[in-house]
């Protein structure tokens, strides 16, 4: 356990403050990892490599689900959370600035070979839109939504669909934590009937579908599709930017390992989820941005050399996502490199004697062959 | 012309030194002879080649050919060679029809070795008598010190072949040392051809292994090339210089060819002993083997060829450090009656 009052100043580390960090001559070497801009909005390519801060109520308020279970945990650690700003998540938020929000939603896919921080770049995205104002629409894996599912129904609006209440409960509960006062604010446009004695009228506030999906499980997943369907039809109205993001999109093109009662294989498209999500993709509404990753980590029957989203997408998910502007996620730059290893050097994290050493640090950069998962893999019980 | 019962007797007696058991009378010897070249010529005809030229090597080629084994010992395959190298050497019979033995030192027991300790102390005392001589003249000694560094005297084996008769390890004792008491008197220069018969030459290990010097390719970087065996597995790696540490491995980066931390740890071995992690790129091939003994090819392979971009002392420490030697391990043969190489078949009591 790290000891947080330990004998470096805090002057070093500016979490919110915005004093910069020169005062102690002794800091300088390691403050050059840090910037004080926790705003992603002010991210230029000047911050490029460095790690900036979020505050924990921001994190638990905005990622309710989205984080990579590795960094939840180095949260816990550290008692912090730094993001570092690498420049695919710069390139996406250039884009984003400049878009024109009366075109229909561009389609950002990020790829990238296994952890390389794809989904940190995503993180990092939501993060800016949430600041910004926007309506965050966020899948943390939609891998989830298509294996190791338990509970199947047949869905009572459509015959051949199937329902998966677990997890769309599970996610309709982290997206009223992510997006509250935005559930205040729109309100339904149509009446929904969700059995013989509840319904929805037209114009009550998006809380209430939320809240039935939540108390009645059954109907989760027609929740689902019902806030999906609204968002996207008043996103073009004008009075919100709507960002939908999707870690792992792969899974909604792939094949899941479900299988109904009579042991025939479940395509995606027979998920009531899969089939609003991908409703939710098509680029037919403006007024936002959908920016979606790979991953082969969960992907299910691709080989694990597949990171292009030729392959991993299919040729099914290819044609449904194309146009789209690719995103490549490389490894650590040199740069990038020395600043995640000052970090750690820094936190303390490093034990190993060696570890401190010009020479450990080049151990680390080939072990790990500056791959960002491997660093913090071998990093772990140094 | 005595009766025949006193000469089987004093045919039982006689011993037989350094031979097998059977004898093999010299008519016999002369007929495997004649057989021999027969067959030689009878198989220059076969293959075609000419009887008069046909020399040991192609005959020892010919048979490779015509009687193909796989068997491993050198010694089990077939084998065509002349009559004396096939047959050892026997003591021909030491005594005459009438019993009586030709060499004066029959009755000794050990006759060629009494009679070369004879000898050797004649050319003793003859050096001495020639020394006396040049002390009388007042000549100046002369003083040639014999190159004793590159050479040694027989093994007692090799005096055994010699001598055809059994020496003792204190009768060999003795003859050394008598050896080298007349190569220390400074005129032993007139007995130089009696010694050369028991000193060998010693072929001094100069087999320094040559370090390959730096080649350059088009763009004037510097490289060198490596090879490297680790139990099946066959490594070539080309270090080249001015790079970042990037290392691919039959196309692939080495990230995704080693999944496994411990074979990353072996590639990068060498480049650590001599400090020089980020400085060199690596291409290379590997093929054969498992996992680990890929990893342990390529890292002789990188190790040969780093070899060129360093001074002599570190190649030193590297071969000092083992990055240098083939591991000799490889997978035991399975014997029979046991389950592998060394796990027996389970013990049961009943």
């Amino acid at each position: 356990q790290l000891d947080r009052g330990c004998a470096l100043p805090t002057a070093a580390r500016a979490g919110l403050s915005s004093v910069s960090s020169q005062d102690v001559p002794a800091e300088k070497p390691r403050a050059i990892f840090h910037t004080s801009e926790s705003d992603p909005a002010k991210h230029t390519e000047q911050h490029e490599g460095r790690l900036y801060n979020i505050p924990l109520e921001e994190v638990k308020a905005v990622f309710p689900h989205g984080l990579p279970h590795r960094f939840q945990q180095q949260i816990q650690t550290f008692n912090e959370a730094r993001v570092m700003v690498r420049k695919p998540a710069l390139e996406i938020l250039a884009y984003l600035k400049g878009s024109n929000f009366a075109h229909p939603a561009v389609r950002y896919v990020i790829y990238g070979e296994r952890g390389t921080g794809k989904t940190m770049t995503l993180c990092h995205v939501v993060h800016y839109c949430s600041r910004q104002g926007w309506l965050v629409l966020h899948v943390p894996d939609a891998h989830l939504w298509v294996k190791n599912c338990k509970e199947l129904f047949q869905s009572s609006y459509n015959k051949d669909r199937l329902d998966q209440p677990l997890q769309a409960s599970v996610w309709l509960k982290n997206f009223k934590t992510s997006n509250e006062r935005f559930l205040e604010e729109i309100k339904t446009q149509k009446k929904y009937i969700w059995g013989k004695r509840e319904s929805t009228e037209e114009g009550r506030p998006l809380r209430e579908v939320v809240e039935q999906g939540l108390a009645r499980v059954r109907s989760a997943s027609d929740a689902v599709g019902v806030v999906l369907r609204e968002l996207k039809q008043q996103s073009h109205r004008g009075s919100f930017r709507l960002l939908v993001a999707v870690d792992g999109v792969n899974a909604l093109w792939g094949r899941t390992t479900l299988s109904k009662e009579d042991k025939s294989p479940v395509s995606p498209e027979e998920l009531t989820l899969v089939h609003n999500l991908r409703k939710m993709l098509m680029n037919d509404w403006n007024g936002g941005a959908i920016v979606t990753t790979l991953s082969q980590t969960g992907s299910l029957f691709k080989p694990s050399s597949a990171y292009t989203p030729q392959q991993l997408l299919g040729k099914e998910g290819f044609d449904a996502l194309d146009p789209f502007v690719p995103i490549p996620v490389p490894n650590y730059s040199p740069r990038e490199f020395e600043s995640c290893y000052g970090y750690y050097l820094e936190r303390k994290w490093l034990q190993h004697e060696k570890a401190h050493t010009e020479d450990g640090k080049a151990e680390l950069q080939f072990l790990s062959g500056s791959n960002p998962r491997q660093l913090d893999r071998l990093a772990g019980p140094l | 012309t005595l009766k025949l019962i006193c000469t089987t007797t004093a045919v039982q007696r006689k011993n037989v030194g350094a031979s097998g058991p059977e004898k093999y009378t010299e008519a016999f010897i002369k007929k495997q002879i004649e057989e021999f070249n027969l067959g030689k010529r009878h198989l220059a005809n076969m293959m075609g080649e000419d009887p008069e030229t046909f020399t040991q090597e192609d005959i020892d080629r010919a048979i490779a050919y015509l009687f193909p084994s796989g068997l491993f010992d050198r010694q089990a395959r077939p084998l065509m060679k002349h009559p004396t190298e096939v047959f050892p050497e026997q003591r021909k019979i030491q005594w005459g029809e009438d019993g009586r033995p030709f060499h004066f030192l029959f009755y000794t027991g050990k006759q060629s070795y009494y009679s070369l300790m004879h000898e050797t102390y004649e050319k003793f005392l003859n050096v001495q008598k020639h020394q006396d001589q040049l002390i009388a003249q007042d000549l100046p000694l002369q003083k040639e010190k014999r190159n004793l560094a590159g050479s040694r005297w027989l093994t007692k084996i090799e005096l055994e072949e010699m001598l055809l008769e059994k020496v003792s390890d204190d009768d060999y004792s003795r003859f050394i040392q008598l050896l080298q008491k007349l190569v220390a008197l400074p005129c032993a220069d007139i007995e130089e051809k009696y010694i050369q018969k028991f000193s060998k030459e010693v072929p001094l290990q100069l087999q320094k292994v040559v370090i390959e010097p730096l080649q350059h390719d088009e763009r004037g970087v510097a490289f060198s090339t490596g090879e490297g065996k680790r139990k099946t597995a066959r490594a070539t790696a080309v270090v080249y210089d001015n790079g970042t540490g990037k290392i691919t491995v039959n196309g692939i980066d080495m990230l995704h060819y080693f999944p496994v931390l411990q074979d990353r740890e072996q590639l990068l071995f060498p480049f650590q002993f001599l400090d020089r992690i980020g400085k060199h790129d690596m291409v290379c091939t590997v093929s054969g083997g498992g996992r680990s003994a890929q990893a342990g090819a390529i890292r002789l392979a990188s190790a040969k060829a780093l070899r060129s971009f360093v001074t002599e002392k570190e190649v030193e420490f590297m071969r000092q450090a083992g990055l240098l030697t083939v591991d000799p391990r490889v997978k035991e043969r399975k014997k029979p009656g046991q389950e592998g190489p060394r796990r027996k078949f389970t013990w049961k009591k009943r």
